[in-house]
């Protein structure tokens, strides 16, 4: 117990405060200037807005694949399932190269496609989508198990068709899951780094995410820069979090009253 | 009436799902080893037995083996606390715990920076005393604890917590010591969950890429992990090499899953959550 404490204070608690401690210790007009620059509120809003863009691609097919999954039996199942995983097990920076060489212009997909994915906006989505898959699937798939089949025949037996029960019984039960998935592959999304330096291209002002800056300022020195900005970051997730925490509270005492 | 979707729908979901796993998993996969090979075998060895890749390799299974058990005696006490005793703030450790899965690896790698680069507290201190932490393996491996230290313990909590504490109160009750209890009742319990916690912390740990990159200063030769030996061999365009590295990386993380599905399957109740 005591154990516990003190080693999650020495790896984790202290060297976190670390950093609002020393961003307190910036004056506020240079912390006005660094975190929030034209250059830095660009790229958060790509690392936030693509993080948003595909952990939305990711619920709608993350449960998809979950129903699929749960509900369906096809040869190589145990392949499948084992496969979502795969952004999990593979290292960051080898999805970063192999996204890349599949998105790039030559790429078997890139060459594909009529817009640019690679080194453009596109791109860091696209890394994303990959990263945020299985936390979806996985947040989802214990739910659809354990919901049971009684639910759905009453509601069949009462004259539901399965366009009703879907969106009336099955989808209100695993919502806050799939929320929870989202805000997971969200909050990942937002800080994720070794895929999608590689696809992005990183262009200032245009493809160019936070923590992308925050190695930048780094490289030039510049502590109290780089602190600014992640001290900005941080607690822009920690309220995203928070906020959804607040809703799924809310959501379940709704569930509860009802 | 029917609970079950018509025929022509169930297979029209099934194909679309399987499309897009492919298209958004199985397709990068297949681009690691196809650029790999992509000169033939004898390029792919001569990239493999390069000087800086081997001391790349070295040094990630150094630190992995370092990281890892580090965390699962910290994953092990901590799951311990939290299932088999109670105290205030139970629920704030737990969401402690997770807290290093929702920080950015940047972030995590720069923290490490400002305590103990020259800049930070205690940089001066540990020039002095001619200790190097940042741009050393040491730096390195403390980031990687940082980033893999929720695994071990994610797996085992809910897991202990199902279990609750009986087994263990039988043994005190017929005279086993706290080691004893441990030792023989509460491990063989959550062998298979441990073991499904490690594999997983291994996996980042051998695979992590932001964090690592803040610390390491990326000296060839010396600080240099796989995945950052990746990224310098993929920036000077020497692509068979940076693919060649990566698919040693992915083969461990199909190894990886082989095992995990393996233990899903038959271990499934003694894994968290009665099996997936």
């Amino acid at each position: 117990m005591g154990f516990t404490v003190f080693y999650l204070c020495v790896v984790v608690l202290i060297p976190l405060s670390a950093i609002f401690i020393k961003t307190a210790g910036l004056g506020f007009d240079q912390f006005i200037a660094v975190a929030l620059s034209r250059r830095a509120l660009l790229a958060y809003r790509l690392s936030f807005g693509a993080a948003a863009v595909a952990a939305a691609i990711n619920s709608v097919f993350g449960l998809l694949v979950a129903w699929v999954l749960v509900r369906y039996d096809f040869a190589g199942k145990r392949i499948v399932s084992a496969l979502v995983d795969l952004p999990f097990a593979l290292p960051t920076a080898v999805a970063g190269i192999a996204l890349t060489a599949l998105y790039a212009p030559t790429g078997w997909i890139g060459g594909l496609l009529p817009v640019k994915v690679a080194f453009e906006p596109l791109g860091v989505v696209v890394a994303l989508t990959f990263i945020g898959l299985p936390f979806v699937v996985r947040t989802v798939e214990p739910v659809l198990a354990d919901l049971g089949h009684d639910v759905e025949e009453a509601a069949a037996s009462l004259g539901a068709g399965r366009r009703q029960t879907f969106t009336r019984v099955i989808l209100p039960a695993v919502a806050p899951a799939l929320v929870t998935g989202f805000a997971l592959a969200f909050a990942r999304g937002v800080g994720e780094y070794g895929s999608v330096i590689f696809i992005a291209g990183n262009l200032p002002y245009r493809s160019e995410i936070a923590p992308l800056l925050i190695v930048q300022q780094l490289e030039q020195y510049n502590y109290a820069g780089a602190t600014a900005i992640a001290a900005t970051m941080l607690t822009a997730s920690f309220a995203v979090l928070l906020a959804i925490n607040l809703l799924q509270a809310w959501d379940r005492r709704r569930m509860a009253a009802l | 009436m029917s609970t079950r979707e018509p025929r022509w729908l169930r297979w029209t979901l099934i194909v679309v799902a399987l499309a897009f796993l492919i298209v958004n998993l199985a397709l990068p996969l297949a681009a690691v080893f196809a650029g790999a090979f992509a000169k033939g075998l004898a390029a792919y060895r001569t990239a493999i037995v390069e000087h800086d890749a081997v001391a790349a390799m070295k040094l990630t299974l150094t630190v992995a083996a370092i990281a890892v058990p580090l965390n699962i005696v910290f994953g092990v006490a901590a799951s311990w606390a939290v299932a088999k005793f109670d105290f205030p703030g139970k629920s704030i450790l737990i969401s402690l715990i997770d807290l290093p899965l929702s920080v950015s690896p940047v972030v995590s790698g720069l923290i490490y920076v400002l305590l103990f680069g020259l800049q930070g507290w205690g940089g001066e201190w540990l020039r002095d005393h001619d200790i190097k932490l940042i741009f050393a393996v040491p730096g390195i491996v403390l980031a990687t604890m940082f980033v893999t230290f929720p695994f071990v313990a994610r797996e085992l909590i809910p897991l202990m917590l199902e279990q609750g504490r009986t087994d263990e109160e039988a043994a005190r009750s017929l005279g086993a010591s706290g080691w004893q209890t441990f030792a023989r009742v509460t491990l063989p319990n959550i062998r298979w969950g441990l073991l499904y916690g490690v594999l997983l912390c291994n996996a980042r740990a051998m695979g992590e890429f932001g964090a690592v990159s803040v610390v390491s200063g990326h000296i060839r030769g010396l600080t240099n992990t796989l995945p950052l030996h990746i990224e310098i061999l993929y920036n000077e365009y020497n692509y068979v090499a940076a693919f060649a590295v990566a698919s040693l990386l992915a083969g461990l993380a199909l190894v990886t899953l082989v095992a995990k599905s393996a233990l899903e399957w038959r271990f499934g109740d003694q894994i968290a959550g009665g099996g997936h």
